[in-house]
């Protein structure tokens, strides 16, 4: 028996800290009608929204693909911002580049990358300097990653 | 502790309309920086903050907070409280300051973090 597969696109406004988590959002709400564990439904949605904010302070903004399936969420976000020149670094908790501004929105710890690697069962990030970053994240609904 | 038990231990303005009083709030962390509360909070079901934009919803949203406490007379706008309304999120506004506020929640049984 093959379930259906559900699809949907966002567009993440850049430096739009009003907008920011819409997409994020949503997903939530979709997890959540579909009856998903709620500490998947937390895991996934923690991995985005940290995932859509980057995208929004430091990638001016970009796309966001997600796919569920009976056994997985897969979101991809890519921006076509300025890349992350050393991933190795900006992946260590308390590296960021994020200016003042930033941070007196609540934001630049240096901690959503790895917070994300937490999070999600399977992190990939594809980032080229000048050409911008893709961020595919997957979450297992049977997974038992723990927080 | 029920939300209008936290109001009253801080002598807070509750601002949305629709929560659920019956929530039994037993833990709170308290941080300007939304990404370490994404990054260090665990269970906890109250965030206090002196912050004020929407993406403190939002947070509270992904982490599954159900009650945000502004402190230091902070008030959040229109657009916030509309969205805390639509996710069901309560928010609270308090003259005191963050160690206060906490201060006065942690001595009435509120934990640093636990299972809600
Ligand atoms: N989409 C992106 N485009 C360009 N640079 C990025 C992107 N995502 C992350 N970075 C770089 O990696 C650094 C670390 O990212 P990370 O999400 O861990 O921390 P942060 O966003 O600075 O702060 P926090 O996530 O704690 O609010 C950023 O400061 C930035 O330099
Ligand atoms: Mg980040």
């Amino acid at each position: 028996m093959k379930k259906a597969v559900i699809v949907r696109d966002y567009t993440i406004p850049a430096n739009d800290f009003t907008i920011a988590g819409e997409a994020s959002s949503n997903v939530r709400k979709i997890l959540t009608q579909l009856g998903v564990s709620p500490n998947v439904v937390k895991r996934a949605s923690i991995a985005m929204y940290e995932a859509e904010i980057n995208a929004v302070i430091h990638g001016k903004g970009g796309n966001a693909h997600v796919e569920i399936d009976e056994n997985k969420i897969y979101i991809v976000i890519s921006d076509e911002g300025p890349g992350i020149a050393d991933l190795e670094l900006a992946m260590q908790e308390g590296y960021s580049t994020a200016p003042d501004s930033i941070r007196e929105m609540g934001f630049g710890a240096g901690m959503g990358l790895s917070n994300m690697k937490k999070h999600a069962d399977i992190l990939d990030i594809d980032t080229e300097v000048n050409r911008g970053t893709t961020v595919h994240i997957t979450v297992y609904f049977n997974s038992d990653k723990k927080i | 502790m029920k939300i209008s038990e936290i109001a009253q231990a801080i002598n807070g303005e509750i601002l949305t309309k629709n929560h659920d009083n019956e929530l039994d709030i037993k833990s709170a962390c308290s941080a300007d920086l939304m990404s370490d509360v994404m990054a260090f909070s665990k269970e906890n079901a109250m965030l206090l903050t002196g912050l004020i934009n929407p993406q403190v919803v939002r947070t509270a949203e992904m982490m599954d907070m159900k009650v945000i406490v502004f402190v230091r007379g902070k008030k959040p706008t229109e657009s916030m409280i509309e969205l805390a309304e639509e996710k069901g999120i309560a928010l609270i506004a308090t003259e005191y300051p963050l160690f206060e506020a906490s201060g006065r929640l942690y001595e009435k049984g509120i934990q640093g973090s636990g299972e809600n």
